[in-house]
């Protein structure tokens, strides 16, 4: 595109290898990234990601914090501060992302950048605050009203926390959307060795004042104000200008229309997935899974590989839009499917839309999926030769 | 070109949006122009200033006739929005325009801590009584007794006083005038610009469409003779008596 590009930034973090917890190597990310404007309220198991922020951002120039009264003020602010040029994130868990999402539909019409993080926590409502769940799944995907795609990463590791977060603030600024970044308390509290590389790459909004900001091309220019464009934004329906169209037909097909293929005919450039001993043509079983789960079962598929089982695993780190071309293609070489999550099969119902013999388990009761008791699982349905023996109730008795 | 002048505002509002969105006899045009006539006669930069506003009637006002950069936003949330805005973009002259459900009802948290951060942002709440887009419901200003779609047989709860809570809350300027008090609102918006920190203006308006036809006064100029006898400059009202004050409204600067 006109006008914009990658450039690359030296780190900001001296290059080299740290021992950082999840919660913080995400906040490092953001400031990879050139996050230059943070609003957040505290929410457990999502505050260490503020309280970072906060330290370094007074250690840095041109970078703004604010702790404001509430998550709906916090993500407004965000908007706000988006649009006036900042790079700007905000991090909560499932109750405050559910306070965030109207304003998170705002951005999305709106096409305004800007990574929200959600360290999910157990629900519904207040739930188990300190512990750890991926529930936020279908949430993150839907919860806002009305039709759009939208852009969720999930990441498994501190590393990943790291580099998915300055993926996040690509993406949003790529594409002017809200990117969502879903880790799981495990992730976020958890502590292991990164690495920071000495460049980062960016990628640099585009700005172009003769052109309309909300039409005409599939990912429109973004000025911010005060820069002479006269900005006319509004979240009703609208033209490339920013008129109101509230009762046109055409323009809100219009809209909806590029607002949902703009992310859709970019998927494989989002969508990111890894493999794990998938290289046979043919597997006995092949585990589906994201975030911390994906650790337990990349420890069961080892389980099973020493008992001499053709196991592998097949890890999202893209979310939405949802890897389906990838999970069909290895869904379709493996005798059996089983997707581990923690929450009661969010994402298996979508995995199942593409690969229909996969099964799930599950664990809703605020503990980890570990790895021996997968592969237990993987046992019980090689044994049955069932191919969905795992559904229903007996997962959960 | 005289500065305030109806034709010298005219540069300000963006081709293509007359006729205004507003009902015969709102006062939120009066408001439109008031703010206006307040930059012009400021000589302010208006590429420089934003306005945030939100959803409901007085929302329409900058956005989509002010020429400028304006953000329209979710239903109560235009004083977060500006925060991020002001606070990102220092030079920015960020103006919030709201109406009093927006602003004090949904919008109520924002608005007390923006005025205890003593964000310097402007607010200006027009306040009409009632939600007006969405059919003349109660909002927290109406007051007492009066009839609405939610409350047919009278609000039985007392209302805000909106420039007292904000004074409170910690504003460094605070004004209340009606569309009726032109100039000395005119003179208020000008010295709120102005002014480093939070400032609020309360501008009582009119709505007969969805207020004043419930409420026995269903005349645009009705309601704007009733601006006039109920609303009590704060000189005149210390010279009064608790019982003749009552029903009346005090207008003038709260924190000037």
């Amino acid at each position: 595109m006109k006008g914009s590009q990658w450039t690359n930034l030296p780190s900001v973090l001296r290059p080299g290898r740290y021992f950082l917890q999840g919660d913080e190597a995400c906040a490092e990310g953001a400031i990879a990234a050139g996050c230059n404007y943070y609003a957040g309220y505290p929410i457990t198991p999502a505050s260490e990601i503020m309280e970072h922020i906060c330290r370094r951002f007074a250690q840095l120039p041109g970078r703004v914090f604010i702790q404001m009264e509430d998550e709906i003020g916090s993500i407004a602010s965000v908007l706000g501060a988006s649009w006036a040029g900042a790079r700007a994130m905000t991090a909560t868990s499932g109750p405050g992302f559910s306070l965030m999402l109207e304003n998170i539909g705002y951005a999305i019409i709106t096409e305004t950048p800007c990574v929200v993080v959600d360290v999910q926590r157990a629900g519904p409502g207040t739930g188990q605050a300190t512990r750890p769940a991926q529930g936020d799944v279908m949430q993150a995907r839907w919860g806002a009203h009305g039709d759009y795609e939208i852009i969720v990463l999930s990441p498994w590791s501190v590393q990943e926390a790291y580099d998915e977060t300055i993926r996040a603030f690509n993406l949003a600024d790529r594409f002017r959307v809200p990117v969502i970044l879903l880790m799981d308390e495990g992730v976020g509290h958890l502590r292991e060795n990164m690495t920071v590389p000495a460049k980062t790459s960016i990628y640099q909004r585009w700005k172009d004042l003769s052109r309309p900001p909300f039409g005409e091309v599939e990912v429109p220019p973004m000025p911010a104000f005060g820069e002479g464009a006269r900005l006319l934004v509004t979240g009703s329906t609208h033209d490339a200008w920013g008129y109101r169209r509230t009762s046109s037909p055409q323009a809100q097909q219009q809209l909806v229309e590029r607002l949902v293929s703009k992310i859709l005919n970019h998927r494989e450039e989002i969508q990111r997935t890894n493999t794990h001993f998938c290289e046979e043509s043919k597997l006995d079983i092949l585990l589906v899974a994201y975030g911390f789960t994906a650790r337990s079962a990349l420890g069961a598929v080892r389980l099973a590989r020493e008992a001499g089982i053709k196991a592998g695993l097949l890890r999202l780190t893209t979310l939405w839009p949802f890897p389906e071309n990838m999970v069909k293609e290895l869904g379709a070489q493996a005798s059996h499917i089983i997707m581990p999550e923690m929450n009661r099969g969010q994402m298996l119902r979508e995995v199942q839309r593409v690969v229909p013999h996969a099964a799930g388990y599950h664990r809703t009761d605020g503990e980890v999926i570990t790895a021996p008791e997968i592969w237990t699982a993987m046992q019980r349905i090689l044994r049955s030769g069932k191919k969905r023996a795992l559904e229903g109730k007996d997962l959960f008795s | 070109m005289k500065k305030g002048t109806t034709a010298s505002i005219v540069k300000y509002i963006r081709p293509r949006t007359f006729p205004t969105p507003f009902c015969a006899g709102c006062g939120h045009g009066i408001l439109l122009g008031a703010i206006l006539r307040a930059i012009d006669e400021l000589e302010l930069d208006f590429s420089q200033m934003l306005f945030v506003s939100g959803i409901g009637c007085a929302g329409w006002i900058p956005s989509p006739h002010y020429n400028t950069d304006t953000l329209h936003v979710t239903h109560g949330r235009p004083v977060a929005f500006a925060t991020g805005a002001k606070l990102f973009n220092p030079r920015l002259n960020v103006v919030v325009i709201g109406g009093d459900g927006d602003i004090a009802s949904i919008g109520g948290n924002h608005l007390i801590h923006a005025a205890r951060r003593n964000m310097d942002i402007t607010v200006i709440c027009a306040n009409n009584l009632i939600y007006g887009m969405t059919g003349g419901q109660v909002t927290p200003t109406t007051p007492r007794g009066a009839r609405t779609q939610t409350t047919p047989a009278g609000n039985p709860e007392p209302p805000f006083d909106l420039a007292r809570l904000v004074a409170a809350a910690g504003a460094t300027y605070v004004a209340r005038y009606s569309v009726w008090h032109v100039r000395p609102l005119i003179a208020a918006i000008k010295k709120a610009l102005q002014r480093t920190g939070f400032s609020f203006i309360e501008v009582l308006s009119t709505c007969p469409t969805q207020y004043g036809r419930r409420n026995e006064n269903p005349t645009p100029i009705g309601m704007l003779r009733a601006l006039k006898q109920n609303c009590i400059s704060m000189e005149r009202a210390k010279t009064m008596r608790p019982e003749e004050l009552a029903g009346k409204t005090i207008i003038g600067e709260f924190v000037g």
